[in-house]
């Protein structure tokens, strides 16, 4: 048995110098079928900030409509053709389409692929010092059903009838009927097409990055000294796998009664006074499946950026992250609290009161572990040695959207409050801040922080400080004053406010919300030149440019596939040591053992160092399995 | 467990992995656990819908026993092939495999039998949902079992080549596993169906 074992072993090593021999390859081998992780994550980041900037031009247009509705937009008719009306008025079918495409594209395509996407991709194997991931190839298959999906989706923004307008919740029948709206002819089949590709995309992602966590760590990487990022990516991908098949599911439902004149989520239905085939249909059965997984979505949006923040506040405070466990406890107390919350999103369907109280408590008891992360968080910051990276200010900036955002969650938690704010712009405050912005600056700041190890070059500074300042500023300008429109009962997605008398008086509210909208993607485009040239003019980076202890900084400033040229680097701390006392310098990296730091190693450390030695010596282990 | 012998040999240059689980067999278990949750979701999606009334009552086809006995009897083969793999009795291997694929196919011929039972008692896939429901729990199952036959099929191809054996297992066992998988959530979705159609 044992030398089967071996032989395995042996294998598997031949197998990655295979790879390494394989990097000399071509254009199509390195930049686009490449099964490289490190690149697979680049694709990731590149397509996601393409959606992301199509996402942010459809919100403009519609608050165009929102703050402007006397506005000639006559000049928008070179793009959007015949989605201007003859009067130079936004078509009205066409806003919805716009709210619910921007929707899709920022939940799914932006915050869940170029978040997930590229920072799991990017940092999995370098953080638990791995050559690739545990499949490189599912790996590339991931990157290409999403582009794949990407390419359906970027189709039905330009088709006749427009891109689905059923909101990016979908919620037959008006997603099921094409008679309810232009969107849910072909727009909305090619919605389902391009979403059933999504899921397959990232359910072969998830499975990578839960397999590579789990299995091919290095040598010391215990779960306990593993950096908060691969903590979080790691339950994000256990989410994700547990909860996109649900969706799977349900759109497969769907699809059976658009297309084959089933009635799962169809009853009852009269168009013109004719009453339609199907009967028995439950429409409140397909909330029940979609929140099912759109609950957990959030926090696959939000955990990553937790764990960038984590690491970047940690790094840049030049401190040991204030509560490890209680983090990684958190992390695991959200994600199981994200399965059984879903009907918070239903308390106005009808649903049994008592049935209401209960998801309404258990809503409530996730404010226990985000105030810990924001409370360790904090305790992390205070009295720390601050460096102001523009990695650091994002992250300080999540902090902030993360409260702000996230008290306006107690109160849409309860069921009899939600019966007032429900789909009113209270909502859509409440989670573009704690869900959309926080997790957009989590991106913001795994770009800035990890840059120099993607492209081997520094972003310029001012320009992220300009950047940040732009941004935060604007975001707050854009989402606070829709808390004051919410209360004041403006709903959500209607196209035109002028027509109702008791909503006209804050028409320069909203004015003032769209110009912040248009200042901060304006912004935005300060971090695409900052992207794009420092990639090719930036500052050459050091090997480690923020003294940061993780492993993907014991790399080579370029590393090529494989990622260390020699052996892979074994650990022997955590990864937080900063500042510890008596060190020589305020970081030690996870690779330096304990036997070299006599000088700051606690009594419990100096016991380890006897174990060190003992496996330091040529040890043959054999896996008896 | 570990042996850890000290000594100035080095005879494994690779560092010594924290957890020992094969990584294809731990993604092909992650598989098994998305596909769980797809059919968690479609059956408690059922209760709901008929917890909702309005929901037509029908006997399940005497068929989809048929179906039941062939899918457990496979699985049996299935794993004489493993036990076979194992002591390198490659013949044994390739009439096992054999027999199991084409029990795999048997069962699919056997639910279109079921589809048409179904059809011949008026229960369509176009109508009350407690008839959509059963057409779409058999035929998502039967589109996994597909993707089974076509494993049993590598795994058979594998065994002409001489790559199935005692000290080369890891694919006769993930197939093993798939297919035991398939087999067992087939007797869920039969017993859940008996309990609540």
């Amino acid at each position: 048995m044992a030398i089967a074992d071996i032989h395995v072993t042996e294998e598997t090593h031949s197998d990655g110098h295979e790879h390494h021999d394989e990097h000399h390859g071509n254009f199509w081998t390195t930049y686009v079928f490449t099964i490289d992780h490190k690149m697979i994550g680049k694709q990731f980041l590149i397509t996601g900030i393409a959606w992301a900037l199509i996402g942010g031009l459809l919100s403009v247009i519609f608050r165009l409509q929102l703050g402007f509705p006397d506005m000639q937009l006559e000049w928008l008719r070179p793009i959007l053709g015949e989605w201007i009306t003859a009067e130079g008025k936004l078509d009205a079918e066409f806003y919805l389409a716009l709210v619910t495409m921007h929707g899709t594209i920022m939940v799914f395509f932006v915050l869940t692929a170029g978040l997930s996407g590229t920072f799991s991709n990017f940092l999995i194997p370098l953080q638990i010092g791995a050559r690739d991931m545990a499949s490189g190839f599912m790996n590339m298959l991931s990157y290409w059903f999403f582009f794949a999906s990407s390419v359906i989706m970027l189709i039905s923004l330009f088709i006749e009838t427009g891109p689905a307008s059923g909101g990016w919740v979908i919620y037959p029948p008006l997603s099921a009927l094409p008679q309810a709206v232009n969107g849910s002819g072909l727009g909305m089949t090619l919605w389902l097409a391009a979403m059933a590709l999504f899921i397959v995309s990232s359910l072969l992602g998830g499975i990578n990055y839960i397999t590579t966590v789990i299995n091919l760590r290095t040598e010391g990487m215990s779960f306990s000294r593993l950096p908060l990022t691969i903590w979080a990516f790691f339950i994000t991908a256990v989410i994700g796998l547990l909860s996109f098949p649900v969706l799977f599911s349900a759109a497969l439902l769907l699809i059976f009664d658009r297309s084959f004149g089933t009635s799962f989520f169809l009853s009852d239905i009269y168009i013109g006074g004719e009453a339609l085939p199907n009967q028995g249909g439950s429409p409140i059965l397909f909330q029940h499946l979609f929140w099912f997984l759109g609950h957990p979505e959030v926090y696959i949006v939000l955990l990553p950026a937790l764990g960038i923040t984590s690491e970047v506040i940690a790094t840049n405070s030049r401190k040991p992250i204030f509560g490890y466990k209680a983090m990684v406890g958190s992390i695991l107390f959200i994600a199981i609290l994200s399965f059984i919350v879903w009907a918070h999103h239903m308390f106005v369907t009808g649903m049994n009161p008592f049935l209401g109280s209960i998801f309404m408590l258990l809503t409530l008891i996730i404010a226990v572990p985000s105030a810990v992360k924001v409370f360790n968080y904090l305790a992390t910051l205070w009295k720390g040695n601050i460096r102001f990276t523009p990695a650091m200010l994002f992250s300080i900036g999540l902090v902030s959207f993360f409260i702000s955002g996230g008290l306006t969650g107690i109160f849409l938690g309860n069921s009899a409050i939600d019966i007032q704010l429900h789909d009113t712009y209270f909502v859509v405050a409440h989670f573009h801040l704690v869900m959309g912005s926080a997790s957009f600056f989590g991106l913001l700041a795994g770009v800035y922080h990890w840059f120099p190890k993607m492209y081997g070059r520094m972003m310029d500074a001012k320009l992220g400080y300009i950047h940040f300042w732009l941004t935060f500023v604007g975001v707050y300008m854009v989402f606070f004053p829709m808390h004051y429109i919410g209360i004041a009962g403006y709903p959500r997605r209607y196209y035109s406010f002028t027509n109702f008398d008791t909503l006209n008086n804050f028409t320069d509210l909203n004015m003032f919300v769209s110009v912040a909208a248009i200042l901060t993607l304006g912004a935005q485009f300060i971090f695409l030149f900052n992207f794009f040239y420092s990639m090719y003019r930036g500052r050459k980076a050091t090997t480690n440019p923020w003294q940061s202890n993780t492993l993907e900084w014991t790399t080579p400033v370029n590393p090529g596939h494989g990622n260390w040229p020699g052996k892979i680097p074994t650990v022997y701390r955590w990864p937080y040591d900063y500042s510890k006392p008596s060190a020589k310098e305020d970081f030690i990296p996870q690779t330096i053992p304990f036997s070299e730091t006599p000088e700051s190693n606690l009594p419990h450390e100096n016991d380890m160092i006897k174990l060190e030695t003992d496996s330091d010596q040529k040890v043959v282990v054999v896996d008896e399995k | 467990m570990e042996d850890k012998i000290t000594g100035n040999l080095k005879l494994v240059e690779e560092p010594k992995k924290t957890l020992a689980m094969h990584p294809r067999k731990f993604g092909l278990w992650l598989f098994m656990v998305t596909v769980v949750m797809i059919f968690a979701a479609l059956t408690s999606a059922y209760i709901v819908r008929q917890g909702e009334g309005n929901w037509t009552q029908f006997d399940l086809p005497m068929s989809m026993w048929v179906s039941s006995v062939l899918i457990l009897i496979s699985s049996v083969t299935m794993h004489w092939a493993l036990v076979s793999a194992k002591s390198n009795d490659l013949e044994k291997v390739k009439l096992a495999i054999s027999i199991t694929s084409a029990l795999g196919v048997a069962f699919l011929i056997s639910q279109l039998v079921v589809w048409s039972d179904l059809v011949a008692d008026n229960i369509y896939f176009v109508g009350n949902p407690s008839g959509s429901f059963l057409y779409v729990l058999s035929g998502v199952h039967g589109l996994h079992l597909v993707s089974g036959v076509i494993f049993l099929i590598i795994v058979l191809i594998s065994t002409f080549r001489y790559k199935v054996h005692s000290k080369n297992l890891t694919q006769i066992q993930m197939c093993a596993s798939y297919w035991h998988f398939l087999d067992v959530l087939w007797i869920y979705l039969f017993v859940f169906l008996l309990i609540y159609h």
